[in-house]
């Protein structure tokens, strides 16, 4: 159990290195150079997809994969094509994308943070059998859910609009999960019995002591189901026929499928191009905010 | 509490009543008890696509465990230069989503303008088509694995980092090793860590759906519509409105994979008592 004095420390650890060693460890060239080689397999496939967005449909064929075609540079031309391609159908299905994970990465996250906090810390009848429930939750496979959720859904209208992709991504077990690990570990029950006998309402607690502690938990749960709602795949695809309403994961398969459609236009470069432009955000969100959903990471999910 | 009955427990009650019933062209929907169960269980197409998830499981699952164990013990050990450059350089797969590792990684695959092509062409070599029949679950779980040996490699490292570091000490004082230290004290922390990401990583290839349902367009002849049991059972649904049927091999596929994860988190926790 993390008390609140080891708190701060945890928090911090990943910015301040912690001296564990004694003596400070040696450097060792041929262990960087063996993890090298791991660190090579992860990002030469990301080198290929920026090197190959700057070459034209034709540069895709002619030229080495992993080097500049020759003489062009078009990084920006194929950035304006695919934004302008179809009337700029990209930017709606980016809007769209984005609409999910505002509403359901975000209503999940709230949910698994009520959830989780009020199962740490409320004592009531039946708990152990939702703690069955959702470990349950975690294990049954999504995509076991989504042919019965689709049934249901067009029998009651709600397919082939927004809702019927934003309604199930609301429910996250494994942010739920983390978030009841996270909120066991992080809040001392003595500091919210100090702030009752103060006479702070519920409400006022949660929100004046649970979550400035839960803040490094609720940045790490709301990362992984914006990556999850963002990587969507398997929902929309069986929920949306529209592409007025697609993400972009249904979009970008949409048009890598045109080429091998009869009379399909063939653009691969757009692909590729759209494929780049799809992971900076998230790419972004984790660089910026990795200080904080790290330490979550380390406090809540694994430890035992 | 009402989100999660509507999109959860109602899906499953839901699943496992149509389960039970078939529609015929002749006669309509009748109730047929356990029918499906028993076509389930005597469909080959079922057993092949059981079987290929298997092996890709087998196969899969430890090399990435075991490359994402690696990448975590050298960067905890301190040994590392540039340690967390390596630790967010190697996590960064994980943002890309599936579909678009899967359309990337085709391309890559691909003789056409893949790299594939150009090594063949470079060397004067002949690499097998990943595209072909025989390469193709390999080629995906090359895809698998580079999407997630990022993500294990950081829970892996998160429950690194949490032992507390007077256990370091006192082994130095009793003059263990490098390798005696992550023996004898690392690898046994962590097994919480190892086995949820062991349960998360088999529920992952039971799932698997998205890189084949998108390889299937570079690569027709080799993925066929009972690849795995989920495309098996999304091709019944959607292409083949055979939505009873199609619920059954779900549920049937559900149970499998929540009794090995079972079985895994108690063996898991037996040996760690």
């Amino acid at each position: 159990m993390t008390t609140l004095q080891e708190a701060p420390a945890t928090r911090s650890a990943p910015k301040k290195k912690v001296r564990r060693y004694s003596t400070k460890p040696r450097k060792s060239i041929t262990l960087t150079l063996a993890t090298g080689v791991i660190l090579l397999y992860s990002v030469v496939p990301l080198l290929w997809l920026v090197i190959n967005a700057t070459k034209s449909r034709e540069g895709l064929t002619d030229s080495f994969g992993l080097w500049f075609a020759d003489g062009e540079f078009l990084l920006w031309d194929n950035i304006v094509s695919t934004l302008t391609y179809n009337d700029g159908i990209f930017g709606r299905w980016f809007l769209n994308t984005l609409l999910y994970v505002v509403a359901g990465a975000g209503g999940a996250t709230f949910l698994a943070v009520l959830g989780g906090y009020g199962l740490a810390k409320f004592n009531f009848p039946g708990r152990g059998g939702v703690f069955a429930v959702v470990i349950g939750a975690v294990a049954v496979p999504g995509t076991a859910l989504a042919v019965p959720t689709f049934l249901m859904f067009s029998q009651m209208g709600l397919t082939d609009t927004p809702w019927a992709i934003i309604i199930p991504s609301l429910i996250s077990p494994f942010g739920l999960y983390l978030m009841w690990t996270f909120a066991n570990d992080a809040i001392p029950t003595e500091l919210l019995e100090a702030a009752r006998v103060d006479g702070s309402g519920e409400f006022r607690t949660f929100f004046q002591v649970g979550i400035p502690l839960l803040a490094p938990g609720i940045v790490t749960v709301l990362l992984f189901t914006t990556v999850a709602t963002w990587n969507n795949y398997f929902l929309p695809l069986i929920m949306l026929k529209d592409p007025d309403w697609y993400p972009l994961t249904l979009g970008l398969n949409a048009w890598n499928a045109q080429a091998t459609t009869n009379g399909g236009e063939v653009i691969f470069h757009l692909v590729i191009t759209g494929s780049l432009l799809m992971i900076i955000p998230l790419i972004a969100a984790f660089l910026l905010l990795q200080r904080y959903w790290q330490s979550g990471l380390a406090a809540g999910s694994v430890k035992e | 509490m009402a989100v999660f009955a509507l999109v959860f427990l109602a899906p499953i009650a839901y699943s496992i009543y149509i389960s039970l019933f078939k529609t015929r062209l002749i006669g309509g929907t009748s109730f047929v008890g356990l029918e499906n169960y028993q076509q389930a269980l005597t469909d080959p197409n079922f057993w092949d696509g059981l079987f290929r998830v298997g092996i890709f499981l087998v196969v899969q699952v430890p090399i990435m465990l075991g490359l994402a164990l690696l990448a975590a013990l050298a960067i905890d050990s301190g040994r590392l230069h540039g340690a967390s450059f390596f630790r967010i350089t190697i996590f960064l797969p994980y943002a890309v989503p599936a579909v678009v590792a899967a359309i990337m990684w085709g391309f890559m695959y691909g003789n056409q303008f893949g790299l594939v092509g150009n090594i063949n062409e470079a060397f004067g070599i002949n690499i097998p088509a990943p595209l072909g029949p025989d390469w193709i679950l390999a080629s995906i779980g090359n895809i698998v694995t580079w999407e997630f040996v990022g993500y294990n490699m950081l829970i892996f490292y998160s429950a690194l980092r949490v032992i507390p570091s007077s256990l370091y000490e006192a082994a130095e004082i009793d003059g263990a090793g490098q390798f005696r230290i992550i023996r004898s004290i690392k690898l046994p922390a962590i097994r919480g860590a190892l086995v949820i990401a062991t349960i998360f990583s088999i529920i992952g290839s039971f799932q698997l759906f998205t890189e084949p349902s998108i390889l299937q367009k570079l690569a027709p002849n080799a993925i066929t519509t009972f690849f795995t049991p989920n495309y098996y059972a999304y091709s019944l649904s959607f292409n083949g409105q055979q939505y009873n049927y199609s619920a059954t091999i779900a549920i049937i596929m559900g149970l499998v994979t929540m009794i090995i994860a079972y079985v895994i988190q108690l063996r898991g926790m037996r040996k760690g008592s």
